[in-house]
Formats: C-alpha cells, sequence, structure tokens
C-alpha cells in the first residue's frame, strides 16, 4: 500500500545519485589522495585553498578523504592496510607517530631536511611536520581578572579558575594535558591531578563539548590551544578570549604527513608533502587551521596573532616515550582524578 | 479460561501446520539479516585481530568499575524515567481535550531525536552555571546549589531524552482499555485509585517491559552525556571503553570483545524483564475517549494532570527553546546558503528513508511470525525471544558495527559504493527496537482478537495483513517510523572512519563547523536538523499513523 506511493520518490533520489555520481567523476588526471582529518579538509579549514593551488602547481586531482580526526585516519589506514587508496596522509600528531610507523606502510620522505627552517627542532625520516601548536588554557577576560601565571598555581591555587578539561582517554588536547603535567610535575603528577581536581568542573569526551561549554559559561577557562584567541581576534574582532601563557612553558602538538609505501606515485606525494611546506600553505596555514607555521618565513603572521602568545619555553615528550608510557600514564590519571 | 484458549490453540495448530513454513518466513529472513549483519560485523572485526579472552577483561578492575558503573546509572535512569513517565502519561491520557495536546504530543518526540551536544548545550543554557534558572536567582539575590555536574547531571539528561520517549510509547496503552471497564467503573463509582489498580493498571503493564528495556538500552549505551555531565572519569560507561579500544588504543578485538559483553549484559538484562510480560495482552473491546471516565470531574485530579503536563512540558522545552532561540540569533542567512548544507539534508533525508524502511521491514517480519508462534503454535517463549531479538541491536555499538561492516566492504573492494548502504543498515539496527516495541504488542492484540475470525473466513497472508492488521498497526507504526526517520536523519554514530567529506550528513556538518570554532553557525545548523527532524517525524507519523 505504501511502496506505489513510494516508487516516485525513490527514482527521483536515485536519479539524484546518479547526477551526483556524474558530476564528480572527472577527466582521466592522476588522482592524489590525501587522507585527513575532518576540520583540515572543511570549507573553514586550509584544504579547499590548498586543492585548487596544488592541483594548478602539478597538474593533477587532489582528493581529500576526510576522517573524523587524527585517531580516526590512522585507525583507518591501519584497518586498511596494503589496501589503502592513500598516497599521502596528513594531520597525525607526534603522540600517533609511532604508532603509525608501526603498520610498516609509511615510507621515508627524501626530502633534505637541513634546507628547511622549522620552527622546531626536526630529523625525523618519515614524519615531515607541517604546522604546530601549544596547548594552553583559554579564559574568557569578563570573569577572569588575572589568571594564573603557571601550571604550578593553576594547580596549588585553590582560588584559581574552574576549569573544563577533555578526557584523555578519548581526544587528543585531553591526551595532551596529560602529558604536560606529567613534564612539569615528573612523577609527582597524581598528588597534582588530585589538588587540580575539585576545580575541574567536567571533563568532556572530545574539544567541541569542552568549548562549547566554555562559551555558554560553564566554567571561566577551558583546555584548548594557545592561538585560540587569534582565532576570535581574526574572526569575530573581539579581544575577550585570552590564553593563560605559563611560566613552565606549553605542551607543543606538532602535526605531521607522510607517503604510503603503497602508493603508485611517490614522487608526486612526495611532491606534495614539500608544497605543504611552501610559502603558500604556511601561510594560509594560521587563519585557516589555527595552528602555527611549521616553517620559519620571512612573512609575519597575521595580525591577531600576538607575540606575547608564543610560549617562551616548549615542553614534549618524544613519541616513543608517549607510545610506551601512554597507557601506564592514563591509568595513573584515573585514580588520580576519579571521584 | 485456559482450556478453552488450548483446545482453540490445537484446532489452530492443526489447521495452520502447512501454511506454518510460509508464516514463519518472514519472521526468519529478518532474524537472518539480523544476525549476519551484527555476528558478521563483529566476526570481521576478529578476522583482523583475533579475539581476546573475555574473561581476562572482565578481571581488569578498570572494566569491572566499568560495567558496574554503567549498570548502576542505566538502572537509575530506567526507574526514573519511566517511574515519571508513567503519571506524565496517565494525565495525558485523561486529558485528551485541551487545546495544544496534539502539539505537546508531536514534541514529545523532539528531545531523543536531539544530537547529544545539542541537547546537553540546551540543558545547561537552563540549568548550567550560566544558565536561566543560576541567572534569574542570582537577580533576585539568591544562590543555588544547582549543579548539573555529576550523577544530577546524567540522570536529568537522561531523563531529558527519555520520559518523553516513554510517554508515547505507554500512551497507546490506555486506549487499550476497553468501553465496559469504565461502564463498570462508573457504576460502581470506584475512586481514581481503586481505578488505576483494578483498570489502569493492567492494561499499562504488558507495555511496561517493553518500554523500560528500550529506555535501559539507550541509558546503558549513553556516551557523550555520561562523560560531559558525569563530570569525571568516575563516570565511564562501557561505550566509552569501547570508543577508547577503537580509536585511541587501536585494539579493535578488545572493543568487539567489549560490545560482546554489553550485548551479553543487557541481553540478560532483557531476560529478566521478558518474565514480566504476560503471556497474553488484555482483551480490548471497542476503544473510546478518555471523557467517559468516571474520575474526570474530580477537581483535585485536575490539577494535578494540569501542573504535571505543565511542568513536564516546561521542563523538555524550555531547553529545546534555548537551543532554538540561540540558532535564530546565529548567522542564519550565511548557513542556508552553504550548499553543502542542502547535500548534507538530502544525504541525510536518504539514510533516515533507507534506514527506515530496512527498519520496517525487518520489525514487521518479526513480529508478523512471532505472532504466528504465540497464537497458532502456541510457542509463547519462543515468539518472545523472536521480539527479543529485534530489541538487542541497540546494544552493540554503532560504532562496532560500522567497523565491521567497514572491513566487510573494505575486503569486497566495494567502499566507494558501499558507504551510504552501511550507514542506512547501521541506523536501521539502531531504530529497530523502537519499531518492533510499538509494533509487536499492537500485532500481538489483533492476533488475539481476530485470530479465530480470520481463521473461519480464511483471510491469511497478504489480505489479511492489509485489511486487518494494518489498520490496527499503522498508528504504532506511524510514530515509531516517525522516530526512527528523525532518529537516523540525526545521527552520526558511523561516521568516523567513513570519508566526512564525501558523505557529509547533517550532523557531521554541525561537528564539523563546531571543530572549527563555528558555534554560531552550528547552533543554526542544530536548528535546521531540528526542525527537519521534527517535520520527518511529523510527515511519516500523520501520513502512515493516521
Amino acid at each position: 500500500m505504501m511502496l506505489p506511493r513510494l516508487s516516485p520518490t525513490w527514482s527521483f533520489l536515485s536519479g539524484v545519485l546518479l547526477l551526483i555520481a556524474t558530476a564528480t567523476s572527472r577527466a582521466d588526471v592522476p588522482i592524489l589522495t590525501v587522507y585527513t582529518y575532518s576540520s583540515f579538509a572543511s570549507e573553514w579549514g586550509p584544504g579547499p585553498l590548498i586543492e585548487p593551488a596544488y592541483e594548478a602547481h602539478c597538474g593533477c586531482d587532489l582528493k581529500f578523504v576526510a576522517l573524523e580526526d587524527g585517531a580516526a585516519l590512522l585507525g583507518r589506514l591501519k584497518l586498511e592496510g596494503a589496501r589503502t587508496s592513500a598516497d599521502v596522509i596528513l594531520g597525525l600528531d607526534t603522540s600517533l607517530t609511532m604508532e603509525a610507523m608501526d603498520t610498516g606502510l609509511l615510507m621515508p620522505h627524501d626530502i633534505d631536511l637541513k634546507t628547511i627552517a622549522f620552527a622546531t627542532p626536526w630529523n625525523d625520516p618519515v614524519f615531515l611536520p607541517f604546522d604546530l601548536g601549544y596547548f594552553g588554557f583559554v579564559y574568557d577576560s569578563e570573569s577572569v581578572g588575572t589568571p594564573p601565571a603557571s601550571l604550578k598555581e593553576l594547580v596549588d591555587n585553590p582560588d584559581s579558575p574552574p576549569i573544563i578539561i577533555q578526557d584523555p582517554r578519548t581526544s587528543t588536547p585531553g591526551l595532551g594535558l596529560l602529558l604536560w603535567m606529567r613534564s612539569v610535575f615528573g612523577d609527582e603528577e597524581m598528588a597534582a591531578w588530585a589538588r587540580l581536581s575539585p576545580r575541574i568542573v567536567t571533563v568532556t569526551k572530545g574539544w567541541s563539548e569542552a568549548y562549547g561549554l566554555f562559551l555558554e559559561g560553564e566554567a571561566p577557562m577551558v583546555l584548548s590551544y594557545t592561538t585560540s584567541p587569534a582565532y576570535h581576534r581574526h574572526v569575530e574582532q573581539t579581544d575577550r578570549f585570552k590564553v593563560a601563557m605559563f611560566d613552565e612553558g606549553h605542551y607543543q602538538q606538532v602535526e605531521v604527513a607522510a607517503r604510503v609505501t603503497t602508493s603508485t606515485q611517490p614522487e608526486r606525494a612526495q611532491d606534495f608533502l614539500r608544497f605543504m611546506l611552501s610559502d603558500v600553505v604556511q601561510q594560509l596555514l594560521p587563519t585557516t587551521n589555527w595552528m602555527l607555521p611549521a616553517v620559519r618565513t620571512n612573512q609575519a603572521l597575521p595580525e591577531a596573532f600576538l607575540e606575547a602568545e608564543l610560549p617562551a619555553r616548549i615542553l614534549s615528550f618524544t613519541p616513543d616515550d608517549v607510545k610506551t608510557n601512554r597507557k601506564e600514564w592514563i591509568k595513573r590519571w584515573l585514580a588520580a582524578v576519579e571521584r | 479460561m485456559d482450556q478453552a484458549l488450548a483446545s482453540r490453540g490445537r484446532t489452530v495448530k492443526a489447521r495452520s501446520a502447512q501454511t506454518g513454513v510460509w508464516a514463519l518466513l518472514p519472521g526468519a529472513l529478518s532474524l537472518a539479516v539480523l544476525l549476519t549483519l551484527m555476528g558478521g560485523a563483529l566476526a570481521a572485526i576478529f578476522s583482523v585481530a583475533p579475539p581476546i579472552r573475555p574473561v581476562a577483561i572482565l578481571q581488569d578492575p578498570y572494566i569491572g568499575k566499568v560495567v558496574r558503573f554503567t549498570l548502576w546509572q542505566a538502572i537509575l535512569s530506567t526507574t526514573l524515567s519511566v517511574g515519571l513517565a508513567l503519571p506524565v502519561a496517565r494525565a495525558l491520557a485523561r486529558r485528551d481535550q485541551f487545546p495544544g495536546r496534539r502539539l505537546l504530543v508531536t514534541f514529545l518526540g523532539l528531545p531523543v531525536v536531539m544530537p547529544v551536544i545539542v541537547a546537553v548545550l540546551g540543558l545547561v543554557a537552563v540549568y548550567g552555571k550560566s544558565g536561566l534558572i543560576n541567572t534569574w536567582v542570582a537577580y533576585l539575590g539568591g544562590e543555588t546549589a544547582l549543579s548539573l555536574y555529576g550523577l544530577t547531571g546524567i540522570l536529568m539528561a537522561h531523563v531529558f531524552f527519555n520520559l518523553p520517549l516513554a510517554v508515547r510509547l505507554l500512551l497507546p496503552a490506555w486506549q487499550t482499555i476497553p468501553e465496559e471497564s469504565w461502564k463498570l467503573a462508573s457504576s460502581l463509582g470506584l475512586s481514581s485509585r481503586l481505578l488505576v489498580r483494578f483498570i489502569e493498571w493492567p492494561a499499562i503493564s504488558p507495555f511496561l517491559p517493553g518500554v523500560c528495556l528500550i529506555v535501559f538500552l539507550l541509558c546503558f549505551t549513553s556516551f557523550a552525556v555520561v562523560l560531559t555531565l558525569g563530570g569525571g572519569p568516575a563516570s565511564t560507561t562501557i561505550e566509552v571503553a569501547i570508543y577508547q579500544s577503537l580509536r585511541y588504543d587501536f585494539d579493535p578485538a578488545q572493543a568487539a570483545m567489549l560490545a560482546l559483553i554489553q550485548f551479553t549484559l543487557c541481553t540478560s538484562i532483557a531476560l529478566v524483564l521478558v518474565k514480566w510480560i504476560p503471556l497474553l495482552a488484555h482483551s480490548s473491546g471497542r476503544r473510546i475517549d478518555a471523557r467517559h471516565r468516571p474520575d474526570l470531574k474530580n477537581p483535585i485530579g485536575r490539577t494535578l494532570d494540569i501542573s504535571l503536563i505543565l511542568t513536564t512540558a516546561c521542563f523538555l522545552f524550555i531547553p529545546v527553546l534555548a537551543v532554538f532561540i540561540h540558532g535564530i540569533r546565529g548567522p542564519i542567512t550565511s548557513v542556508i546558503s552553504n550548499p553543502d548544507l542542502w547535500w548534507a539534508v538530502l544525504r541525510s533525508l536518504l539514510i533516515a528513508l533507507g534506514a527506515t524502511g530496512t527498519a520496517c521491514g525487518l520489525a514487521l517480519g518479526l513480529a508478523l511470525s512471532a505472532r504466528f508462534l504465540r497464537f497458532s503454535l502456541r510457542m509463547p517463549r519462543a515468539s518472545e525471544m523472536l521480539i527479543l531479538m529485534g530489541s538487542l541491536s541497540l546494544a552493540i555499538p554503532a560504532m562496532i558495527i560500522g567497523t565491521g561492516l567497514f572491513i566487510v566492504l573494505l575486503q569486497a573492494g566495494a567502499l566507494d559504493r558501499g558507504t551510504l548502504l552501511v550507514i542506512c543498515a547501521v541506523n536501521a539496527l539502531m531504530i529497530l527496537p523502537y519499531l518492533i516495541r510499538s509494533i509487536a504488542p499492537t500485532l500481538m492484540r489483533s492476533g488475539q482478537e481476530y485470530d479465530r475470525l480470520c481463521a473461519q473466513l480464511g483471510l491469511r497472508g497478504w489480505p489479511r495483513f492489509r485489511v486487518v492488521d494494518w489498520p490496527a498497526i499503522r498508528r504504532p507504526i506511524g510514530f515509531s517510523l516517525g522516530i526512527g526517520g528523525a532518529l537516523s536523519f540525526g545521527d552520526m554514530g558511523v561516521a568516523a572512519l567513513f570519508d566526512t567529506q564525501g558523505d557529509t550528513t547533517l550532523p557531521v556538518l554541525l561537528f564539523r563547523q563546531m571543530g572549527a570554532y563555528r558555534f554560531d553557525e552550528a547552533s543554526v545548523t542544530a536548528v535546521i536538523l531540528m526542525l527537519l527532524s521534527v517535520s520527518l517525524f511529523w510527515l511519516i507519523d500523520r501520513s502512515v499513523g493516521r
């Protein structure tokens, strides 16, 4: 009884699908497939700007496959194994690189690193950094007068502002804070977490939930990136949100790209990696990906990025350290903050 | 009475022996599809990563703690949601005349289809630290102890999602009360309390276990709500552990094993609940309006009903309204002029239609064969098991089934073409429980009432379905299809491994906007998502369930 009524709808919809299918298939140009994370390829991210620029440069078709986040990207690569259609993976951070190496699917980039002025010391033969950022606590200047000046102060001063953080089991910034605490407090980190714990309003699944709750006024301070205030200044023209710069330094997140061994066009993949380090791309990353360029250029950062929001000291563990200790450190975190 | 039924059963049994195979076919097919999808997904995961011993996982103190918390919060949430839904549904059943009732009942379908993060932000806008209530109280010079985070927040959110759903699933129960009962009650002058005991409770109790099961499954498998509003890692559900194993520990075998543990736990709970489902629903005569109830004029009851309905409406709709107001203040033009949005709408619509169509087929197959098992073959337990299988698909997380089917597609080399199909299939499994739980009781009742008549008239197969069953089930089918459509319209559970660029759905778009700091745009998208979900729900509910 329902079927005859629905059938015009179905035929219409299948027609539409057919249209989509024909519209997206292009003439015979080589396709370079790049796996990346969702917000990199989204319309606000750098993806739509990089795509035409690179296509004009190489005469090929650049295709982004956007997965939910860096971890999902690696998860997909692992499941696909040698069957993957990726030529390049773009957007893992250094806490995932060891795991990615174990797939045996990544090959050296063969790019002479000496000729490139990286913003952070770099000599990895497989992974090439394209941008970097620092975790930081963003606060609402309308409700926080003087933010804590150090991670120690945030932890030890019972009057420091309540915070929202992300869960290290389910998110990258969450893991970032765990590593940050670990690099500042060392083996005393459990006691530090216990002292901080009463001022943690809540722990969310991912960055979006935490930042959304922060914007709703649930807490005056949130774990995010040091570049977050630049977004608000650049896009929303407001100075209200600031980042608390900490004396001990900030934990660094480096985003990297790599070539996939199964690719049939390793030269083009290498060319794309080099293109990622070119001025063209490096210049648009700050205001699209809200990360800092991995390569030093003569060009100044956009106005919204303040000198004062660049950390004086940089903290980081080696990817190897992270891989070996992550599970154990998460266990310690759980024991320290579970109430 | 029972003997008479039994002897009738034997005659019918003999007569229907040759049609038996055919009547069991739809259920067998549905079951096969269901088991293939769920088992296939798990098998696919285990094929790439050998399974670990479940005992070893359960001995892990972390997992043990997580399992205990999951059970505890699910039992509390279910008790609270269904417990509160009962008086609200009763009030709505008693007052079936007030203006705006239809709208109210339609909108009861809204909370359950809101994307979790949107609903959380809505709740926060009202009950949060800078929410409406705290702001007003502060304005009046007071201070509240209201804190959304912790068990309170979890329970509040679960009641917000599930109370309206339970109300809608329970409401039809009152329509099964025969006119004779009310007449008798009137002539006896029964008080409201005695009405509950002798008339209403017997009518509602057959519905209750099924409703509890659905709500329990939803709370048991709740993830982002529990983590976000729970305040910290002490509030961790098995779903969080599954997500963690799958996404950050790259341990699909552990994830699948945890999913199996979750499935086993849910099945055990379901088996307990099923014991309470009476073998035969109570017979119903001609259906009448509530206006013939003897206790309608009681002023206390009236005040109570009205205040109950008003309180519920406020609790549910102020957060929804908050989301709405936030959205219409946002950059509407820039959001709706984005062609991506409309492609996402189209794709979501396609998924919703595909998923509800599939789920409807599966549910009808199971329910029709289950009815045959119960009334013609006199195998009530087998019948209940069949229905149960359809209710339990919710217990295996969408991300596990999605990952499993992804592996299947990958090995078949059909990743490009199969994505939409897989998303439809996973969504169909996620909404099947709603459909089966609202179709099955009605179909059973129709069987109880008309099986004999149909047998005498030789009415079976498609003609019987069209003439006898369809008119009886189209209302519950309309409702649950509407919920299903709206739910799969708003789902993003399976999107993680698939290309979100090429296959953007509306919820994925919303997530992407938030990920790019575009919270204002996201709030507009949320409103569009809500409006479209509720329209879809309304459209299906009205056109099918007329």
